[in-house]
């Protein structure tokens, strides 16, 4: 039973080459790069460099975009995609994900090698930003003034290019001005912009668990030390993840944070846009998925526990509240959500997600156990560790390094422990969903191969079910990529939401009813064995 | 306990798939898919992405590899030669033989071809199958310009692809606009202007008279005009034939495509034929015998399935409704917009000032009772439609509640005022 497997690619002339045009501006972004790397040589180079560096970027990605898309009929730009290099996991994708992962290790563990200098003038790269970090903080700048630079460029100059792409869809050119206002404005300006005025750096839009730190020890003592606006930030990040998320979440599902507000996603929706197509569509990558992030979110729930206990443990005099209330606090906290959910929500959890949901609830209560009765204090060094493997390894590394092989959202997908919240939340009370349209599909699976998510939207389309998934960022490119209009994206009624026994409309209607009964009955395990 | 009844299914596309999907849900039969065009399930109609470079045939696979085996639906890679309907056998090429029960047909489609001298040479092909892909890529590895014949949907696909490869590319179009044979007038013109803005050569009117080779190549044609257009590739797209030559001697009774009966079963008992390759002996109102269209094939599938595990169903399908999508321009049609409506029907045609998006409805002038809709780069809802059809809706109504059928998404211009303004003139200048 073989047949010979043809890479089609290989055969025909692949529509992948570059014009002269995109390959002049290639050469004009690389000596924007070429610079920054001559700056680690500690040349002293003046400013003009930097300024140069930076336009140079976003001069080559807008040359390059323009020649792409301005001018040609507005629609589905995707041709040659599978036969690039760059974006088909070839050379150029292997080395740029080295190179970026590279990057990334030295930025996280080693930035004196990029001229950060703590404890005098900085030298090489580090240097080359000071006088934009001068400009905006008064400050000098530091590795992560460097990388926030270079992370908002890159949003704002591939933003461009994807506003570009998409000019027809107004879905994407509205959530795109979005991510790139966010990453502008709230991301880079506004912390920045608070460190002039010595207030504590403080990104609203950052929010915990994804912004780990929040709640570590020196952030709340900065906090503390703040005064009134101290306090508001604090409060402010506290409602944001236990208020605001949720109700925002209720009403358009997590899109509102994960592609329309969030740095992360931003520079995924925007940089990373030419690898959403590698994802891993598997019903083995999902399982894969829901282990870890959730088992991250399990951590970070931990980790931030401690490093709280630790923090009142050490200050027992500046707060009103005591270490131990904090862990009763916590663990009654959690015991309440966990019953809300199972009661009025159990019916929606798969046998597996009610298991998981138990051993984490237990191994938590565990944990906050041992805390209480041994009374020692892991806040610390748990942070270090999860800060090293999650904050910088998974999220860094592996998250933006490896956007050119296993494509623009890994991080997202399987780490980030505000998407796994944001999921729960859309998964079991939001409004939001994808809807399809009767009859229509076809089945062709652009809808699954441009999913960042690695959802198999076809999985659910081709049966006429709508698409509730826990991972859904709502980027709206399946609805996008669609050739026959049969995905929208949209916030409704709660009721009939999840319609796993919906059928294709377009045939008998006795028939369909019929194939509707059957559907119900085949949905229990224990009567069929089928699996849709 | 006997050993379950065998269901053997000829052909893995969309309509033996869905045959086999369904019979599994409901039934503990043996079931097998025998396909010689590819291992797994494919989606035809994505052919055309993979030749683009959206998509790695991989992702034409709508089910995973697993599905299958979890599913107890045995694939089969071979080609039945032949079929012995009295002893209940496949022979397949190889000496093998296949006994089954209860055996479902759906072949599919082959290419149509004109029947003119030239048409074997070298760079003369259809698109149908996944060979033709693969012949597709051979054929236009060093590949200049191409000629295709015949506006319909295939036709379109193939200009599309050869397209993305720099192909300057010439259609020969029998009628006067693009697909007209089944679009008003209007509409096709629309669609013409759209394709010829993405620098498509559209030649109307016109017929391929000869072609031209060298080396056993395709060289040229002649247009009966009288034109000669210069070309490395000769693309036929002018329809598909049902895909029944192996059954020659089987006593299965065919015309143009397999005969069956309303049931779908043909003139030997529990042998069905679904899909393409069915031909209904008994005409349905505004339907064709042969529909070649993925979703009638689905629904033949859905149909036959029940019929076979033992809840008979006559195939009814319900209101006519199709896709398609020329180069960006999406088209959707529910309930039936004739090409070229008698006096029984009338057309509303609105058309946005790109020539981007455009509506056309049909209704009956006198009761101005809804007949359908076609649009254009306009996404509405089937379920919509589908009831207004049900209910018999007018006019009137649709054109008041055309809102409610939007499945655009969100924060898309809408034309509901724009389009209903329109349609009032048209109706104030039609009666004066």
């Amino acid at each position: 039973m073989s047949t010979t497997q043809h890479n089609m690619s290989l055969t025909g002339e692949p529509p992948a080459k570059l014009s002269t045009t995109q390959k002049v501006a290639t050469g004009i972004g690389w000596t924007g790069i070429f610079i920054l790397v001559l700056a680690l040589f500690n040349l002293q180079l003046p400013s003009f460099f930097l300024w140069g560096a930076i336009a140079l970027i976003a001069l080559g990605v807008i040359i390059f975009a323009n020649d792409q898309y301005i001018g040609k009929s507005a629609g589905i730009k995707n041709d040659g995609i599978w036969f690039r290099s760059m974006t088909a996991r070839g050379i150029l994708a292997w080395g740029t994900g080295i190179m970026l992962t590279l990057f990334y290790i030295v930025l996280y563990w080693f930035p004196l090698y990029l001229g950060y200098n703590p404890d005098g003038p900085n030298g090489g790269l580090v240097a080359l930003f000071d006088p934009l970090s001068r400009l905006v903080s008064g400050q000098p700048a530091s590795q992560w003034f460097v990388y926030g630079t270079l992370y908002t460029l890159a949003i704002l100059a591939f933003g461009y290019k994807f506003l570009l792409k998409y000019r027809h869809n107004k879905y994407e050119v509205l959530r795109t001005y979005s991510v790139m206002f966010f990453q502008l404005g709230f991301a880079f300006l506004i912390p920045e912009l608070l460190i002039r005025l010595n207030q504590p750096y403080f990104n609203p839009v950052n929010i915990w668990p994804l912004n780990y730190d929040l709640f570590a020890g020196y952030r709340l003592s900065e906090f503390f030390t703040a005064g009134n606006i101290g306090l508001l930030m604090l409060f402010f990040g506290i409602a944001s993840i236990f208020v605001i998320t949720p109700i925002l979440t209720y009403f358009y599902g997590k899109r509102w944070y994960c592609s329309w507000v969030c740095g992360c996603g931003g520079l995924a929706e925007t940089a990373g846009d030419p690898y959403r197509h590698l994802s891993d569509k598997s019903r083995a990558s999902w399982k894969f998925e829901r282990y870890i992030i959730h088992t991250i979110l399990v951590l970070v729930v931990v980790m931030t526990i401690a490093v709280v206990y630790s923090f009142l443990n050490e200050n027992p005099e500046h707060f009103w509240l005591d270490k131990n209330s904090f862990l009763f606090g916590s663990a009654a906290f959690l015991v309440l959500l966990f019953g809300v959910i199972w009661i009025f929500k159990r019916h929606r959890l798969a046998s597996d997600a009610k298991k998981g949901a138990i051993i984490s609830l237990v191994i938590v209560l565990a944990i906050i156990a041992a805390f209480y009765f041994s009374g020692m204090t892991y806040g610390y060094l748990l942070r270090q560790w999860y800060g090293f493997l999650i904050g910088a390894a998974f999220s860094g590394v592996i998250g933006v390094g490896f956007y050119p092989i296993f494509g623009n959202r890994v991080w997202c997908r399987f780490g980030c422990p505000m998407a796994a919240v944001l999921g729960m939340q859309q998964r079991l009370f939001s409004k939001f969903r994808i809807t399809t349209n009767g009859g229509q599909c076809i089945s062709c699976g652009n809808c699954s191969t441009y999913c960042e998510m690695g959802i198999d939207v076809r999985a659910y389309a081709q049966k006429g079910e709508n698409i509730v998934r826990s991972s859904c960022v709502g980027c709206g490119i399946c609805s996008a990529v669609c050739p026959r209009g049969v995905l929208k994206l949209e916030n409704g009624s709660l009721d009939g939401r999840i319609n796993s026994d919906a059928v294709l409309l377009g045939n008998d209607v006795d028939l369909l009813d019929l194939i509707q009964q059957q559907k119900k009955a085949s949905r229990d395990p224990n009567s069929s064995p089928f699996n849709s | 306990m006997s050993a379950p009844e065998h269901v053997v299914i000829i052909g893995n596309g969309i309509a033996g798939i869905t045959a086999a999907r369904h019979i599994r849900r409901i039934s503990d039969k043996k079931i097998t898919v025998i396909s010689a065009e590819s291992d797994y399930f494919f989606s035809r109609t994505a052919l055309m992405y993979v030749y683009m470079g959206h998509m790695n045939w991989e992702h034409l696979k709508p089910y995973e590899d697993w599905f299958w085996e979890e599913n107890r639906i045995e694939l089969k890679n071979a080609f039945v030669d032949k079929i012995e309907s009295a002893s209940k056998m496949l022979f397949l090429r190889g000496e093998e033989k296949m006994s089954y029960d209860k055996l479902v047909l759906a072949t599919g489609s082959v290419s149509s071809f004109l029947g003119i001298k030239g048409e074997d040479l070298q760079g003369v092909q259809g698109l149908v199958t996944k060979q033709d892909l693969e012949l597709l890529e051979k054929n236009t590895m060093n590949c200049k310009s191409a000629v295709i014949v015949g506006g319909g949907l295939i036709g379109v696909e193939l200009a599309e692809m050869l397209h993305t490869r720099n192909i300057s590319v010439t259609m020969l179009i029998r009628e006067k606009a693009f697909w007209q044979n089944v679009l008003p007038l209007e509409d096709a013109q629309l669609i013409s202007r759209h394709i010829e803005s993405h620098s498509i050569m559209l030649k109307h009117e016109t017929e391929l008279k000869e072609i031209h080779g060298t080396k056993e190549r395709v060289s040229s044609i002649e247009t009966n005009s009288g034109e000669e257009i210069n070309c490395n590739l000769l693309g036929i797209s002018v329809g598909v034939t049902p895909n029944i030559d192996f059954l020659e001697g089987s006593g299965i009774e065919t015309d143009q495509g397999i005969l069956v009966d309303e049931y779908l079963q043909t003139n030997i008992p529990e042998v069905y034929a679904i899909g393409d390759c069915a031909q209904r002996r008994t005409s349905i109102k505004g339907r064709k015998d042969i529909e070649a269209v993925w979703y009638t094939a689905r629904m033949m599938g859905e149909t036959v399935a029940q019929t076979i595990c033992g809840k008979p169903f006559k195939f009814n399908p319900g209101h006519w409704f199709n896709s398609a999508k020329f180069f960006d321009i999406e088209f959707q049609t529910y309930g039936y917009v004739s090409a070229n409506p008698g006096e029984n029907e009338k057309h509303l045609h609105w058309e946005n000032i790109n020539g981007t998006k455009a509506i056309t409805i049909a209704y009956h002038p006198e009761t101005f009772r809804f007949f359908g809709i076609n649009t254009f780069g306009i996404r509405m809802q089937h379920e919509v439609f589908d009831r207004w059809l049900t209910e018999e809706r007018d006019l009137e109504y649709v054109l008041k509640n055309l809102c409610q059928a939007n499945f655009d998404p969100e924060f898309y211009a809408r034309h509901e005022k724009e389009i209903f303004s329109s349609f009032k003139q048209n109706m104030m200048h039609s009666q004066t």
